[in-house]
Protein backbone atom coordinates (compact mmCIF):
# COMPACT_ATOMS: atom_id res chain seq x y z
CA UNK A 1 0.00 0.00 0.00
CA UNK A 2 2.71 2.13 0.86
CA UNK A 3 4.48 1.52 -2.20
CA UNK A 4 2.28 2.62 -4.52
CA UNK A 5 2.09 6.17 -4.05
CA UNK A 6 6.16 6.32 -3.90
CA UNK A 7 6.62 4.73 -7.35
CA UNK A 8 3.64 6.91 -9.08
CA UNK A 9 5.66 9.85 -8.17
CA UNK A 10 8.66 8.57 -9.06
CA UNK A 11 7.42 8.09 -12.59
CA UNK A 12 5.27 11.65 -12.81
CA UNK A 13 9.23 12.96 -11.61
CA UNK A 14 10.96 11.47 -14.60
CA UNK A 15 8.35 12.03 -16.98
CA UNK A 16 8.71 16.29 -15.54
CA UNK A 17 12.27 16.44 -15.54
CA UNK A 18 12.03 14.49 -19.34
CA UNK A 19 9.91 16.75 -20.59
CA UNK A 20 11.71 19.60 -20.86
CA UNK A 21 14.79 18.09 -21.58
CA UNK A 22 12.98 16.92 -25.16
CA UNK A 23 11.40 20.00 -25.72
CA UNK A 24 15.05 22.34 -25.62
CA UNK A 25 16.66 19.66 -27.37
CA UNK A 26 14.24 19.59 -30.13
CA UNK A 27 14.39 23.51 -29.96
CA UNK A 28 18.06 23.54 -30.73
CA UNK A 29 18.19 21.25 -33.46
CA UNK A 30 15.33 23.00 -35.51
CA UNK A 31 17.57 26.20 -34.61
CA UNK A 32 20.95 24.80 -35.59
CA UNK A 33 19.55 22.69 -38.59
CA UNK A 34 18.10 26.21 -39.95
CA UNK A 35 21.51 27.82 -39.42
CA UNK A 36 23.18 24.85 -40.77
CA UNK A 37 21.03 24.19 -43.78
CA UNK A 38 21.38 27.90 -45.11
CA UNK A 39 25.45 27.66 -44.59
CA UNK A 40 25.46 24.72 -46.50
CA UNK A 41 23.27 25.99 -49.24
CA UNK A 42 25.93 28.76 -49.94
CA UNK A 43 27.72 28.08 -52.90
CA UNK A 44 31.05 29.39 -50.83
CA UNK A 45 29.74 26.40 -49.05
CA UNK A 46 32.32 23.63 -50.15
CA UNK A 47 35.65 25.87 -50.54
CA UNK A 48 34.84 27.06 -46.63
CA UNK A 49 34.21 23.73 -45.37
CA UNK A 50 37.63 22.21 -46.82
CA UNK A 51 39.46 24.98 -45.36
CA UNK A 52 37.90 25.20 -41.51
CA UNK A 53 36.25 22.40 -41.41
CA UNK A 54 38.44 19.31 -43.26
CA UNK A 55 38.32 16.51 -41.07
CA UNK A 56 41.81 15.24 -42.11
CA UNK A 57 43.81 19.13 -41.46
CA UNK A 58 42.11 18.81 -38.29
CA UNK A 59 43.76 15.90 -37.24
CA UNK A 60 47.02 16.82 -38.54
CA UNK A 61 47.00 19.64 -36.55
CA UNK A 62 45.41 18.58 -33.45
CA UNK A 63 48.77 17.00 -31.51
CA UNK A 64 50.44 20.68 -31.66
CA UNK A 65 46.81 22.63 -30.92
CA UNK A 66 46.50 20.04 -28.09
CA UNK A 67 49.81 20.57 -27.08
CA UNK A 68 49.49 24.25 -27.15
CA UNK A 69 45.93 23.97 -25.38
CA UNK A 70 47.69 22.14 -22.18
CA UNK A 71 49.98 25.79 -22.01
CA UNK A 72 46.72 27.36 -22.21
CA UNK A 73 45.60 25.33 -19.43
CA UNK A 74 48.51 25.51 -17.66
CA UNK A 75 48.58 29.73 -17.33
CA UNK A 76 45.05 29.79 -16.87
CA UNK A 77 45.06 27.81 -13.61
CA UNK A 78 47.90 29.15 -12.13
CA UNK A 79 46.50 33.05 -12.97
CA UNK A 80 43.29 31.95 -11.70
CA UNK A 81 44.97 30.67 -8.08
CA UNK A 82 46.74 33.96 -7.66
CA UNK A 83 43.60 36.29 -9.43
CA UNK A 84 41.93 34.47 -6.31
CA UNK A 85 44.00 35.70 -3.85
CA UNK A 86 45.46 38.69 -4.63
CA UNK A 87 41.92 40.02 -5.51
CA UNK A 88 40.40 38.52 -2.00
CA UNK A 89 43.58 40.70 -0.22
CA UNK A 90 42.79 43.77 -2.00
CA UNK A 91 38.64 43.31 -1.67
CA UNK A 92 39.86 42.99 2.25
CA UNK A 93 42.27 46.09 2.04
CA UNK A 94 38.63 48.08 1.53
CA UNK A 95 36.54 46.33 3.59
CA UNK A 96 38.65 47.16 6.66
CA UNK A 97 37.44 50.24 8.47
CA UNK A 98 39.71 52.94 10.56
CA UNK A 99 42.59 55.11 9.88
CA UNK A 100 45.00 52.38 10.24
CA UNK A 101 43.87 50.53 6.60
CA UNK A 102 42.94 54.26 4.80
CA UNK A 103 46.21 53.86 2.89
CA UNK A 104 45.74 50.26 1.71
CA UNK A 105 41.97 51.36 1.28
CA UNK A 106 42.94 54.17 -0.84
CA UNK A 107 45.21 51.96 -2.77
CA UNK A 108 42.67 49.29 -3.62
CA UNK A 109 40.37 51.95 -5.07
CA UNK A 110 43.27 53.42 -7.19
CA UNK A 111 44.10 49.92 -8.60
CA UNK A 112 41.25 49.06 -9.38
CA UNK A 113 40.23 52.24 -11.73
CA UNK A 114 43.18 51.76 -12.87
CA UNK A 115 43.26 48.49 -14.47
CA UNK A 116 39.63 47.86 -14.67
CA UNK A 117 40.07 50.89 -17.06
CA UNK A 118 43.22 49.34 -19.03
CA UNK A 119 42.40 46.66 -22.36
CA UNK A 120 43.82 43.40 -21.35
CA UNK A 121 45.17 43.28 -24.09
CA UNK A 122 47.01 46.55 -23.78
CA UNK A 123 48.74 45.51 -20.70
CA UNK A 124 49.81 42.43 -22.19
CA UNK A 125 51.96 44.13 -24.54
CA UNK A 126 52.91 46.62 -22.11
CA UNK A 127 53.81 43.95 -19.59
CA UNK A 128 55.26 41.53 -21.96
CA UNK A 129 57.40 43.69 -24.54
CA UNK A 130 58.27 46.62 -22.23
CA UNK A 131 59.29 44.86 -18.72
CA UNK A 132 61.66 42.52 -20.47
CA UNK A 133 63.02 45.24 -22.44
CA UNK A 134 64.19 47.31 -19.37
CA UNK A 135 66.60 44.55 -18.73
CA UNK A 136 65.76 44.91 -14.97
CA UNK A 137 68.64 42.96 -12.85
CA UNK A 138 67.32 39.66 -11.43
CA UNK A 139 63.79 39.56 -13.39
CA UNK A 140 62.48 37.02 -15.52
CA UNK A 141 62.77 38.07 -19.09
CA UNK A 142 60.07 35.69 -20.42
CA UNK A 143 57.37 37.06 -22.44
CA UNK A 144 55.31 34.49 -21.13
CA UNK A 145 55.33 35.51 -17.06
CA UNK A 146 54.99 39.05 -17.73
CA UNK A 147 51.71 38.60 -20.03
CA UNK A 148 50.58 36.12 -17.15
CA UNK A 149 51.18 39.01 -14.33
CA UNK A 150 49.26 41.76 -16.44
CA UNK A 151 46.24 39.04 -16.90
CA UNK A 152 46.78 38.56 -13.29
CA UNK A 153 46.92 42.46 -12.70
CA UNK A 154 44.23 42.98 -15.23
CA UNK A 155 41.75 40.32 -13.62
CA UNK A 156 42.32 40.75 -10.16
CA UNK A 157 40.89 44.06 -11.04
CA UNK A 158 37.35 42.68 -11.61
CA UNK A 159 37.62 39.59 -9.32
CA UNK A 160 38.16 42.48 -6.22
CA UNK A 161 34.86 44.52 -7.00
CA UNK A 162 33.02 40.95 -7.67
CA UNK A 163 34.24 40.21 -3.64
CA UNK A 164 33.14 43.85 -2.88
CA UNK A 165 29.92 43.02 -3.77
CA UNK A 166 28.82 39.44 -2.03
CA UNK A 167 30.78 41.42 1.13
CA UNK A 168 28.54 44.23 0.97
CA UNK A 169 25.47 42.18 0.24
CA UNK A 170 26.11 40.71 3.11
CA UNK A 171 23.05 42.11 5.61
CA UNK A 172 24.96 44.73 8.39
CA UNK A 173 22.95 43.22 11.05
CA UNK A 174 25.68 40.42 10.49
CA UNK A 175 28.61 42.91 11.59
CA UNK A 176 26.41 44.42 14.29
CA UNK A 177 26.32 40.93 16.10
CA UNK A 178 29.77 40.60 15.53
CA UNK A 179 30.53 43.66 17.11
CA UNK A 180 28.24 43.14 19.91
CA UNK A 181 29.80 39.90 20.26
CA UNK A 182 33.60 42.10 21.05
CA UNK A 183 34.61 40.71 17.55
CA UNK A 184 37.30 42.77 15.78
CA UNK A 185 37.01 44.35 12.25
CA UNK A 186 38.91 41.64 11.04
CA UNK A 187 37.31 38.93 12.96
CA UNK A 188 34.37 39.99 11.73
CA UNK A 189 34.83 39.70 8.20
CA UNK A 190 36.94 36.56 8.57
CA UNK A 191 34.21 34.67 10.57
CA UNK A 192 31.52 36.40 9.68
CA UNK A 193 31.02 38.20 6.75
CA UNK A 194 33.80 36.35 4.20
CA UNK A 195 32.32 32.97 4.47
CA UNK A 196 28.78 34.14 3.42
CA UNK A 197 30.54 36.68 0.78
CA UNK A 198 32.35 34.00 -0.99
CA UNK A 199 29.39 31.63 -1.37
CA UNK A 200 27.58 34.27 -2.54
CA UNK A 201 29.72 34.70 -5.67
CA UNK A 202 30.77 31.86 -7.13
CA UNK A 203 28.27 32.60 -10.33
CA UNK A 204 29.40 36.22 -11.21
CA UNK A 205 33.37 34.62 -10.33
CA UNK A 206 32.39 31.99 -12.84
CA UNK A 207 32.51 34.15 -15.24
CA UNK A 208 35.17 35.56 -14.80
CA UNK A 209 36.47 31.77 -14.97
CA UNK A 210 35.54 31.73 -18.29
CA UNK A 211 36.60 34.78 -19.69
CA UNK A 212 39.88 34.49 -18.53
CA UNK A 213 40.02 30.94 -19.90
CA UNK A 214 39.66 32.50 -23.45
CA UNK A 215 42.12 35.42 -22.35
CA UNK A 216 44.65 33.45 -22.06
CA UNK A 217 44.91 33.66 -25.90
CA UNK A 218 45.68 36.93 -25.66
CA UNK A 219 49.37 35.70 -24.56
CA UNK A 220 49.58 34.35 -28.03
CA UNK A 221 50.65 38.19 -29.45
CA UNK A 222 53.93 37.57 -26.93
CA UNK A 223 54.83 34.52 -28.80
CA UNK A 224 53.82 32.51 -25.96
CA UNK A 225 52.69 28.38 -27.40
CA UNK A 226 49.05 28.55 -26.88
CA UNK A 227 46.64 26.86 -28.27
CA UNK A 228 45.81 29.91 -30.65
CA UNK A 229 49.49 30.09 -31.52
CA UNK A 230 49.92 26.63 -32.23
CA UNK A 231 46.89 27.02 -34.24
CA UNK A 232 48.01 30.21 -36.17
CA UNK A 233 51.25 28.27 -36.64
CA UNK A 234 49.71 25.36 -38.41
CA UNK A 235 47.16 27.77 -40.49
CA UNK A 236 50.25 29.78 -41.66
CA UNK A 237 52.33 26.72 -43.32
CA UNK A 238 49.33 24.90 -44.75
CA UNK A 239 47.01 28.18 -45.19
CA UNK A 240 44.28 25.54 -43.78
CA UNK A 241 42.08 26.89 -40.75
CA UNK A 242 40.79 23.99 -39.67
CA UNK A 243 43.48 24.26 -36.52
CA UNK A 244 41.66 27.22 -35.87
CA UNK A 245 38.49 24.93 -35.52
CA UNK A 246 40.50 22.57 -33.33
CA UNK A 247 41.04 25.15 -31.06
CA UNK A 248 37.56 26.46 -30.44
CA UNK A 249 36.10 23.03 -29.46
CA UNK A 250 39.14 22.63 -27.52
CA UNK A 251 38.10 25.41 -25.49
CA UNK A 252 34.19 24.78 -25.25
CA UNK A 253 35.44 21.44 -24.44
CA UNK A 254 36.87 23.02 -21.59
CA UNK A 255 34.33 25.80 -19.97
CA UNK A 256 30.80 24.26 -20.76
CA UNK A 257 31.51 21.35 -18.15
CA UNK A 258 32.86 24.22 -15.64
CA UNK A 259 29.60 25.92 -15.77
CA UNK A 260 27.88 22.74 -15.01
CA UNK A 261 29.91 21.71 -12.47
CA UNK A 262 29.46 24.80 -11.05
CA UNK A 263 25.97 24.67 -11.07
CA UNK A 264 26.26 21.49 -9.60
CA UNK A 265 28.64 22.22 -6.30
CA UNK A 266 26.21 24.91 -5.62
CA UNK A 267 23.47 23.06 -5.62
CA UNK A 268 25.25 20.17 -3.25
CA UNK A 269 26.47 23.16 -1.03
CA UNK A 270 22.64 24.37 -0.53
CA UNK A 271 21.71 20.51 -0.14
CA UNK A 272 24.24 19.88 2.68
CA UNK A 273 23.19 23.11 4.88
CA UNK A 274 19.57 22.39 4.22
CA UNK A 275 19.87 18.69 5.32
CA UNK A 276 22.61 18.79 8.01
CA UNK A 277 23.02 16.46 10.92
CA UNK A 278 19.13 17.04 11.95
CA UNK B 1 25.08 50.62 43.34
CA UNK B 2 23.18 50.06 40.18
CA UNK B 3 24.16 47.74 37.79
CA UNK B 4 23.16 49.90 34.70
CA UNK B 5 23.62 54.13 35.14
CA UNK B 6 22.49 56.16 32.40
CA UNK B 7 23.02 59.64 33.31
CA UNK B 8 21.89 62.72 30.91
CA UNK B 9 22.32 60.64 27.55
CA UNK B 10 22.09 62.37 24.74
CA UNK B 11 22.00 61.74 21.00
CA UNK B 12 21.69 63.23 17.74
CA UNK B 13 21.90 61.36 14.28
CA UNK B 14 22.81 65.00 12.09
CA UNK B 15 20.22 67.67 13.06
CA UNK B 16 17.51 65.25 14.53
CA UNK B 17 17.92 64.52 17.77
CA UNK B 18 16.60 60.81 18.80
CA UNK B 19 17.73 60.44 22.86
CA UNK B 20 16.98 63.91 25.32
CA UNK B 21 18.66 63.63 28.20
CA UNK B 22 17.31 60.27 29.19
CA UNK B 23 18.04 58.96 33.27
CA UNK B 24 17.41 55.20 33.91
CA UNK B 25 19.23 53.11 36.67
CA UNK B 26 18.52 49.24 36.20
CA UNK B 27 19.67 47.68 39.50
CA UNK B 28 20.87 43.86 39.61
CA UNK B 29 18.28 41.19 38.75
CA UNK B 30 16.20 44.10 37.25
CA UNK B 31 13.77 43.52 34.16
CA UNK B 32 12.84 46.89 32.80
CA UNK B 33 10.85 47.56 29.54
CA UNK B 34 11.31 50.24 27.42
CA UNK B 35 7.87 50.60 25.41
CA UNK B 36 6.92 53.49 23.00
CA UNK B 37 6.04 54.53 19.56
CA UNK B 38 7.84 53.70 16.30
CA UNK B 39 10.92 55.95 16.14
CA UNK B 40 11.05 57.25 19.58
CA UNK B 41 14.20 55.90 20.28
CA UNK B 42 13.98 52.39 21.44
CA UNK B 43 16.58 50.89 20.07
CA UNK B 44 19.23 53.44 20.19
CA UNK B 45 18.80 53.67 23.47
CA UNK B 46 19.54 49.94 23.88
CA UNK B 47 22.94 50.78 21.77
CA UNK B 48 24.54 52.92 23.95
CA UNK B 49 23.87 50.69 26.58
CA UNK B 50 26.48 48.38 25.34
CA UNK B 51 28.53 51.29 23.20
CA UNK B 52 27.09 49.98 19.54
CA UNK B 53 26.05 53.43 18.92
CA UNK B 54 27.74 56.52 20.14
CA UNK B 55 26.43 58.94 21.72
CA UNK B 56 27.10 62.66 21.97
CA UNK B 57 26.27 63.79 25.82
CA UNK B 58 26.10 62.37 29.13
CA UNK B 59 27.44 58.98 30.50
CA UNK B 60 26.24 55.24 30.81
CA UNK B 61 28.22 53.41 33.48
CA UNK B 62 28.05 49.72 34.22
CA UNK B 63 28.29 48.80 37.68
CA UNK B 64 29.39 52.16 38.28
CA UNK B 65 32.49 51.86 35.89
CA UNK B 66 32.05 54.00 32.64
CA UNK B 67 31.58 51.83 29.53
CA UNK B 68 34.42 53.84 28.03
CA UNK B 69 36.75 53.55 30.33
CA UNK B 70 39.96 51.91 29.65
CA UNK B 71 39.96 49.17 32.37
CA UNK B 72 36.97 47.54 30.21
CA UNK B 73 39.65 46.72 27.63
CA UNK B 74 38.27 45.96 23.68
CA UNK B 75 36.64 43.34 24.76
CA UNK B 76 35.07 44.09 28.43
CA UNK B 77 32.22 45.73 27.86
CA UNK B 78 30.81 43.07 25.45
CA UNK B 79 31.43 40.53 27.35
CA UNK B 80 29.52 41.85 30.70
CA UNK B 81 26.45 42.64 27.98
CA UNK B 82 24.82 40.78 25.55
CA UNK B 83 22.81 41.63 23.04
CA UNK B 84 19.85 40.14 20.77
CA UNK B 85 17.94 41.67 18.09
CA UNK B 86 14.86 41.71 16.14
CA UNK B 87 16.50 39.59 13.32
CA UNK B 88 18.22 36.70 15.34
CA UNK B 89 21.44 38.05 13.22
CA UNK B 90 22.88 34.20 13.52
CA UNK B 91 25.97 33.57 11.01
CA UNK B 92 24.43 31.19 8.85
CA UNK B 93 27.28 29.54 7.77
CA UNK B 94 28.31 28.67 11.00
CA UNK B 95 26.45 25.54 12.93
CA UNK B 96 24.28 26.68 16.23
CA UNK B 97 27.12 25.39 18.55
CA UNK B 98 29.56 27.20 16.46
CA UNK B 99 27.52 30.79 16.78
CA UNK B 100 27.72 30.04 20.33
CA UNK B 101 31.13 29.12 20.91
CA UNK B 102 32.61 31.62 18.56
CA UNK B 103 32.86 35.10 21.19
CA UNK B 104 33.62 32.66 23.70
CA UNK B 105 37.50 30.96 21.78
CA UNK B 106 37.47 34.01 19.28
CA UNK B 107 37.33 37.38 21.68
CA UNK B 108 37.38 35.34 25.24
CA UNK B 109 40.64 32.94 24.53
CA UNK B 110 38.34 30.02 25.84
CA UNK B 111 39.62 26.90 25.11
CA UNK B 112 37.51 25.27 22.58
CA UNK B 113 36.60 21.87 24.51
CA UNK B 114 35.83 24.25 27.37
CA UNK B 115 33.64 26.41 25.23
CA UNK B 116 31.83 23.83 23.41
CA UNK B 117 31.19 22.06 27.10
CA UNK B 118 29.99 25.30 28.35
CA UNK B 119 27.44 25.91 24.89
CA UNK B 120 25.91 22.25 25.49
CA UNK B 121 24.80 22.79 29.14
CA UNK B 122 23.34 26.30 28.28
CA UNK B 123 21.76 24.43 25.07
CA UNK B 124 20.44 21.95 27.46
CA UNK B 125 19.10 24.33 29.97
CA UNK B 126 16.21 25.48 27.35
CA UNK B 127 15.61 22.41 25.45
CA UNK B 128 17.23 23.39 22.44
CA UNK B 129 20.46 20.30 22.66
CA UNK B 130 19.10 18.81 19.50
CA UNK B 131 19.48 21.36 17.59
CA UNK B 132 23.39 22.36 18.17
CA UNK B 133 24.26 20.90 14.71
CA UNK B 134 22.13 22.50 12.78
CA UNK B 135 22.45 25.19 10.77
CA UNK B 136 20.57 28.62 11.89
CA UNK B 137 18.30 28.01 8.07
CA UNK B 138 17.28 24.64 9.39
CA UNK B 139 15.62 26.09 12.24
CA UNK B 140 12.15 27.81 12.86
CA UNK B 141 12.39 31.43 13.52
CA UNK B 142 11.21 30.56 17.12
CA UNK B 143 14.42 28.53 17.35
CA UNK B 144 16.56 30.86 15.45
CA UNK B 145 15.59 33.54 18.24
CA UNK B 146 16.38 31.01 21.24
CA UNK B 147 19.65 30.22 19.84
CA UNK B 148 20.45 33.99 19.37
CA UNK B 149 19.72 34.49 22.89
CA UNK B 150 21.71 31.41 23.97
CA UNK B 151 24.50 32.84 21.72
CA UNK B 152 24.37 36.38 23.93
CA UNK B 153 24.56 34.91 26.86
CA UNK B 154 28.04 31.99 26.09
CA UNK B 155 30.32 34.93 27.70
CA UNK B 156 28.78 34.74 30.97
CA UNK B 157 26.82 38.58 30.86
CA UNK B 158 25.40 40.08 33.81
CA UNK B 159 23.02 42.53 31.62
CA UNK B 160 21.32 41.11 28.60
CA UNK B 161 19.29 43.54 25.96
CA UNK B 162 16.83 42.57 23.77
CA UNK B 163 15.57 44.61 21.25
CA UNK B 164 12.37 43.33 19.88
CA UNK B 165 13.33 39.69 19.91
CA UNK B 166 9.48 38.46 19.12
CA UNK B 167 8.67 41.00 16.55
CA UNK B 168 9.43 38.96 13.43
CA UNK B 169 8.14 36.12 14.63
CA UNK B 170 4.58 34.15 13.86
CA UNK B 171 2.51 34.90 16.34
CA UNK B 172 2.10 31.11 17.24
CA UNK B 173 6.37 30.92 17.57
CA UNK B 174 6.23 34.10 19.96
CA UNK B 175 5.39 32.16 22.82
CA UNK B 176 8.37 29.96 23.03
CA UNK B 177 10.92 33.03 23.02
CA UNK B 178 9.42 34.48 25.88
CA UNK B 179 9.29 31.64 28.13
CA UNK B 180 13.26 31.87 27.85
CA UNK B 181 13.34 35.29 28.53
CA UNK B 182 10.92 34.70 31.56
CA UNK B 183 13.15 31.44 32.47
CA UNK B 184 15.94 34.25 32.10
CA UNK B 185 14.78 36.57 34.36
CA UNK B 186 14.26 33.66 37.06
CA UNK B 187 17.52 33.39 36.72
CA UNK B 188 17.94 36.71 38.55
CA UNK B 189 19.37 38.07 35.03
CA UNK B 190 19.86 42.28 34.59
CA UNK B 191 17.46 42.72 31.39
CA UNK B 192 16.39 45.72 29.76
CA UNK B 193 14.08 44.97 26.82
CA UNK B 194 12.39 46.70 23.90
CA UNK B 195 8.82 45.34 23.64
CA UNK B 196 5.37 45.62 21.42
CA UNK B 197 4.37 42.68 23.44
CA UNK B 198 2.69 44.83 26.33
CA UNK B 199 0.84 41.98 27.76
CA UNK B 200 4.44 40.57 28.44
CA UNK B 201 5.77 43.34 29.46
CA UNK B 202 3.23 43.49 32.60
CA UNK B 203 4.27 40.37 32.97
CA UNK B 204 7.93 40.03 33.08
CA UNK B 205 8.71 43.45 33.67
CA UNK B 206 9.93 44.95 37.54
CA UNK B 207 9.47 48.40 35.56
CA UNK B 208 8.17 49.57 32.38
CA UNK B 209 9.64 52.74 30.85
CA UNK B 210 7.54 54.90 28.22
CA UNK B 211 9.96 56.75 25.63
CA UNK B 212 8.16 59.28 23.42
CA UNK B 213 10.56 61.60 21.46
CA UNK B 214 13.40 60.66 23.03
CA UNK B 215 12.35 61.22 26.73
CA UNK B 216 11.33 59.02 29.35
CA UNK B 217 8.24 60.88 30.51
CA UNK B 218 6.63 57.85 32.54
CA UNK B 219 8.14 55.13 34.13
CA UNK B 220 6.59 52.77 37.07
CA UNK B 221 5.44 49.26 38.23
CA UNK B 222 3.72 48.15 35.07
CA UNK B 223 0.43 47.23 36.73
CA UNK B 224 0.24 50.81 37.97
CA UNK B 225 1.21 52.16 34.44
CA UNK B 226 -0.73 50.04 32.30
CA UNK B 227 -3.90 50.52 34.57
CA UNK B 228 -3.13 53.93 34.97
CA UNK B 229 -1.20 55.66 33.06
CA UNK B 230 -0.97 59.02 34.33
CA UNK B 231 0.85 61.23 31.16
CA UNK B 232 -1.32 62.24 28.40
CA UNK B 233 0.94 60.79 25.55
CA UNK B 234 1.31 57.51 27.98
CA UNK B 235 -3.10 57.32 27.96
CA UNK B 236 -3.11 58.23 24.54
CA UNK B 237 -0.44 55.37 23.50
CA UNK B 238 -1.68 52.82 25.54
CA UNK B 239 -5.23 53.64 24.53
CA UNK B 240 -4.27 52.89 21.00
CA UNK B 241 -2.29 49.58 21.82
CA UNK B 242 -5.51 48.46 23.30
CA UNK B 243 -7.67 49.52 20.01
CA UNK B 244 -5.34 47.20 17.87
CA UNK B 245 -6.09 44.54 20.38
CA UNK B 246 -2.79 43.74 21.58
CA UNK B 247 -3.34 44.29 25.45
CA UNK B 248 -6.19 43.23 27.22
CA UNK B 249 -8.36 45.79 28.76
CA UNK B 250 -7.16 47.04 31.95
CA UNK B 251 -7.39 44.57 34.94
N1 LIG C 1 21.64 55.03 11.65
C1 LIG C 1 20.72 56.04 11.70
N2 LIG C 1 20.90 57.17 11.00
C2 LIG C 1 20.00 58.17 11.06
N3 LIG C 1 18.90 58.14 11.80
C3 LIG C 1 18.66 57.05 12.52
C4 LIG C 1 19.55 55.94 12.52
N4 LIG C 1 19.06 55.00 13.34
C5 LIG C 1 17.91 55.49 13.83
N5 LIG C 1 17.67 56.72 13.35
C6 LIG C 1 16.52 57.57 13.69
O1 LIG C 1 16.47 57.72 15.10
C7 LIG C 1 15.15 57.65 15.55
C8 LIG C 1 15.01 56.61 16.63
O2 LIG C 1 15.26 55.35 16.05
P1 LIG C 1 15.17 54.01 16.87
O3 LIG C 1 15.54 52.92 15.96
O4 LIG C 1 15.96 54.14 18.12
O5 LIG C 1 13.61 53.97 17.20
P2 LIG C 1 12.78 52.81 17.86
O6 LIG C 1 12.07 53.42 19.02
O7 LIG C 1 13.64 51.64 18.12
O8 LIG C 1 11.73 52.48 16.73
P3 LIG C 1 11.12 51.07 16.28
O9 LIG C 1 10.05 50.75 17.27
O10 LIG C 1 10.57 51.34 14.92
O11 LIG C 1 12.23 50.08 16.28
C9 LIG C 1 14.27 57.40 14.34
O12 LIG C 1 13.70 58.61 13.94
C10 LIG C 1 15.23 56.91 13.31
O13 LIG C 1 14.80 57.35 12.04
MG1 LIG D 1 13.79 49.66 17.27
Amino acid sequence: MTRRPGKGRRRIALKDRLAPVLVSLVSVVVVFGAVAYFVGSSPQWPRIQLQFFSLEAMLEAAPGVAKGFLVSLQIWLISLVCIGVWALVLAIFRAMGGPWFAPLRVFAIVYVDLFRGLPALLLVLLFGFGIPALNLPGLPKEGLFWGGIALVLSYSAYATEVYRSGIEAVHEGQSMAAKALGLTRWQTLRYAILPQALRNVVPAMLNLVVALQKDVALLSVLGVRDAVREAQIYTARTFNYSSLVVAAILFLLATIPLARLTDHLQRRDRQRRLQGAL
Amino acid sequence: MNRIEIDKLTKFYGERQVLDQIDLSVSAHEVVCLIGASGSGKSTLLRCINGLTEFDEGSVRIDGVDIYDPSFGRTGLYKKVGIVFQAYNLFPTMSVLQNITLAPIKVHGRPRAEAEAAAMKLLGLFGLEQYAKSYPEQLSGGQQQRVAIVRSLATEPEVVLLDEVTAALDPELIGEVLKIIRDLKATGMTMVIVTHEMAFARDVADRVCFLDNGRIIEQGEPRRLFSNPENPRTQKFLQRIIESGRLEAKV
